[in-house]
């Protein structure tokens, strides 16, 4: 739900650790859901124009000290200092209400999509139309469409993005044979030819409940294009619509190919079967890398997109998750925070995040490419190549839709694919309401 | 308050009558010399300090929860509060396809919890209390998972019943393609699965409520027992369980309150899949996170609050009959 594909990559090999961590948040969300509490959260630091607060979702070691990087950076250039209030990164999410209402750092990690604009909307954010001014330049169009809100001003800075796609292992499919599937009929017949080799076709762990939103994601974009996902997504087009039953249908088709006892499965345990060459495929993220921590493993590790479903769409949407920054509604030093996006938005800053993590690509177009690693690139081609780029189901769409309907919604489907058309219209009424409240 | 007893002391004062009048009147004087100024500030403080966090953060939230299971809030600013009537509890019984199965998890748990590690924990403690050898080595070992926290309960066993790697589908060779076991996952196993970890840790908790509670038992009462030829059973059963009732009580009330706030186990175990759905964790997925449906999540915990008082007002009233009655 919450933890995408950000703070999965960075996880500790143990989910359950944040599953832990998340319950206590959840507990002290309990109280804090309560505006009246929040208040008294923040930070207290007294408006110095030479110090930007910057609240941090980066908790887990490698991010936190990529962003130390870069704010260390940004002082040698400018003299102004980042003061960094680091959050466990899934408190963090769950507290976001919470936090942006009551006394909130001036700039804080956030995600591009509805969910950005979300708060953006609500005036929980400050525009930054005089941030990209500067940095306009440094983005490709796509990249500038995911940063606006609603309204059409610029509400967010993006630092990195990943794309989601169907990974393999080079050396299992030279040793089969198999050729990468780029129609819907070859990659049917790939998992046949799979199954038949005594390999698990497509690896699959959903007991986190988010995986199988983005198998949805991708077989709904191919199979209806992006206008309609975006529709479907912003609960305009309705669930009991033909065009959602034909993704579905679409996804039946091969759900008998997926690992089963999916829904038990963490995704870390789901790569495990892709790292130990049992399984053929498998969809995730770029974070999936992860897990390969045998570098001749890593090595081996290569991607290719999902599958052309309906020609008249071909391969053209990306899911690629982007996370950034953005500027909150009442900033104490604003003209130095505006400096620090300005700083965030340039290939330097990219730069130096990259080169601590180097599983996900720079969301810059300017970025210097030529420390890619072969993943990297390939990834950078895929997300510059892209006519439509899409966030993730959950921050595409409602969170409280996709964590209250969806997840356990999908959960079903995958269990029990016989039930959809019941599942659908139970979707589209709950859909309605949630829609509704406004 | 101060002032309040300056002006009453000096009327006190001037009030007593001289001559016959003043042993009558020594009992309330000497009342109110006991507690001085600062007694009376102490206890003040004592009292009101909890009271106002009672009120505070029971009642007043107990309250303000009832009222936004009415109004649909995401949360953000007082004003998006929106009255909607009785539309979250019509969406809640006839639109969500977790809610009643969710009632009835919370049922069966109560009832496998009242069937199974209850009289489980009976038995345990009729043997400990027998001073068999190294009883105290039992005692402790059936008694450290009630030590141990549900969140951590949840974490070993959820160890054990991992589908690829756990201890079970390794030991019975369920972790292969298309033989899988799916503990955690599939709906018409998982609650079962949970349940054992959960009577595994209240076994053990039973257990040391009834060792207590014989612990309690009159030797003599046994003994008179004996001489009447009463086997073990039958002594067991006429006159040691029927002294055991203020205990069964107290068993009675912990395994109803376990089993409405079940809530820990599960969300460790599986985030309450399907199978496992608990009204708790209905709650907490609605208003907790970005979320943030707290109208209808409220409207859940209503729910949950009206059968926990149908639970315990019964209770009660049976309580102070009682205590009146002696």
């Amino acid at each position: 739900m919450h933890h995408l594909s950000p703070s999965g990559r960075f996880a500790l090999p143990s989910p359950s650790r944040r599953t832990l961590l998340r319950g206590m948040g959840g507990a002290a969300v309990l109280g804090a859901g309560i505006p009246l509490l929040s208040a008294c959260g923040g930070s207290g630091t007294a408006a110095d124009p030479k110090t930007v607060t910057l609240g941090s979702n980066a908790s887990d070691a490698v991010p936190k000290k990529a962003f130390a990087e870069i704010y260390a950076a940004f002082k040698k250039q400018s003299g102004i200092t980042v003061d960094v209030n680091t959050k466990d990164h899934n408190t963090f999410q769950e507290q976001i209400n919470s936090y942006l209402q009551g006394t909130p750092d001036d700039v804080f990690n956030w995600f591009a999509g509805y969910r950005m604009q979300f708060f953006a909307a609500k005036k929980l954010a400050t525009p930054i139309d005089e941030v990209w001014d500067k940095i306009g330049g440094n983005f490709p169009d796509a990249m500038k469409a995911l940063s606006k809100g609603a309204d059409g001003k610029y509400y967010f800075v993006p630092l990195y993005t990943y794309p989601w796609a169907l990974f393999y292992r080079k050396s299992v499919f030279q040793q089969h044979g198999y050729t990468v599937p780029t129609t819907w009929d070859q990659l049917v017949a790939l998992c046949k030819q799979m199954k038949k080799d005594g390999l698990v076709p497509v690896a699959f762990g959903d007991k986190d409940a988010w995986p199988a939103l983005g198998t949805f994601d991708q077989i709904n974009f191919r199979t209806n294009g992006y206008d309609f996902h975006v529709e479907l997504m912003a609960g305009k087009a309705s669930w009991t619509d033909a065009k959602v039953r034909k993704t579905f249908d679409h996804w039946a088709e091969i759900l008998p190919y997926h690992q089963d006892g999916a829904v038990g499965r963490t995704w870390q345990d789901a790569a495990q079967t892709l790292v130990s060459k049992k399984a053929g495929m498998y969809l995730l993220g770029t974070f999936v890398a992860q897990q390969f921590t045998n570098q001749a493993d890593a090595d081996d590790l290569d991607f290719f997109a999902f599958p052309e479903i309906d020609p008249a769409y071909g391969q053209d949407t990306v899911e690629a998750p982007t996370d950034g920054f953005m500027l909150s509604k009442a900033p104490k030093s604003k003209a130095s925070a505006v400096k620090l996006l300005q700083y965030l938005g340039t290939p330097e800053a990219e730069a130096i995040y990259l080169k601590a993590d180097p599983s996900v690509v720079a969301a810059s177009s300017k970025a210097d490419t030529s420390s890619y690693t072969a993943l990297q690139k390939k990834a950078y081609a895929m997300i510059s190549g892209a006519k439509h780029l899409t966030q993730f189901m959950d921050r595409d769409s409602r969170p409280d839709f996709t964590s209250t309907v969806m997840q356990p919604a999908l959960q079903k489907f995958v269990r029990d694919p016989k039930g959809i058309d019941s599942l659908l219209t139970s979707i589209e009424r709950q859909k309605k309401t949630i829609f509704a409240s406004g | 308050m101060s002032s309040e007893t300056t002006t009453k002391i000096p009327e006190a004062a001037a009030e007593p009558p001289p001559g016959t009048a003043t042993p009558k009147k020594r009992a309330p004087q000497g009342h109110r010399r006991l507690l001085t100024r600062r007694d009376r500030l102490t206890l003040g403080l004592m009292a009101g300090v909890p009271t106002i966090l009672h009120v505070a953060l029971v009642w007043v939230t107990a309250l303000a929860s009832v009222a936004l299971a009415f109004t649909t809030w995401d949360g953000i600013g007082f004003d998006s509060i929106k009255w909607v009537g009785l539309d979250n509890f019509r969406e809640l019984f006839s639109n969500n396809p977790q809610f009643w199965p969710a009632v009835q998890h919370n049922v069966i748990w109560f009832v496998v919890l009242i069937l199974i590690p209850t009289p489980f924990g009976l038995f345990l403690a009729v043997q400990l209390d027998k001073r068999i050898r190294f009883s105290r080595v039992y005692q402790t070992a059936f008694f450290l998972p009630v030590v141990v926290s549900m969140a951590v309960i949840g974490f070993v066993w959820q160890l054990v019943y991992n589908p690829d790697t756990g201890l079970i589908n390794s030991l019975i060779g369920a972790n292969e393609p298309g033989h899988y076991i799916d503990w955690i996952g599939d709906p018409d196993l998982n609650l079962w699965a949970i349940l054992i970890a959960a009577s595994w840790r209240h076994a053990g908790y039973m257990m040391i409520l009834y060792l207590a509670g014989l612990k309690g038992v009159d030797p003599a009462l046994r003994e008179a027992s004996a001489l009447d030829g009463a086997n073990e059973w039958q002594t067991f059963k006429n006159v040691v369980f029927p002294t055991l009732r203020p205990t069964n009580t107290v068993v009675l009330v912990v395994t109803i309150i376990e089993a409405l706030r079940a809530f820990d186990l599960v969300f460790v175990f599986n985030k309450g899949a399907q199978g496992t759905e608990l009204l708790s964790i209905l709650v907490t997925n609605n208003i907790i996170g970005e979320s943030s449906r707290i109208g209808y999540g409220s409207a859940i915990a209503v729910v949950l609050l009206v059968i926990s008082l149908a639970v315990i007002i019964p209770y009660l009233i049976a309580t102070f009959r009682k205590e009146r009655r002696a």
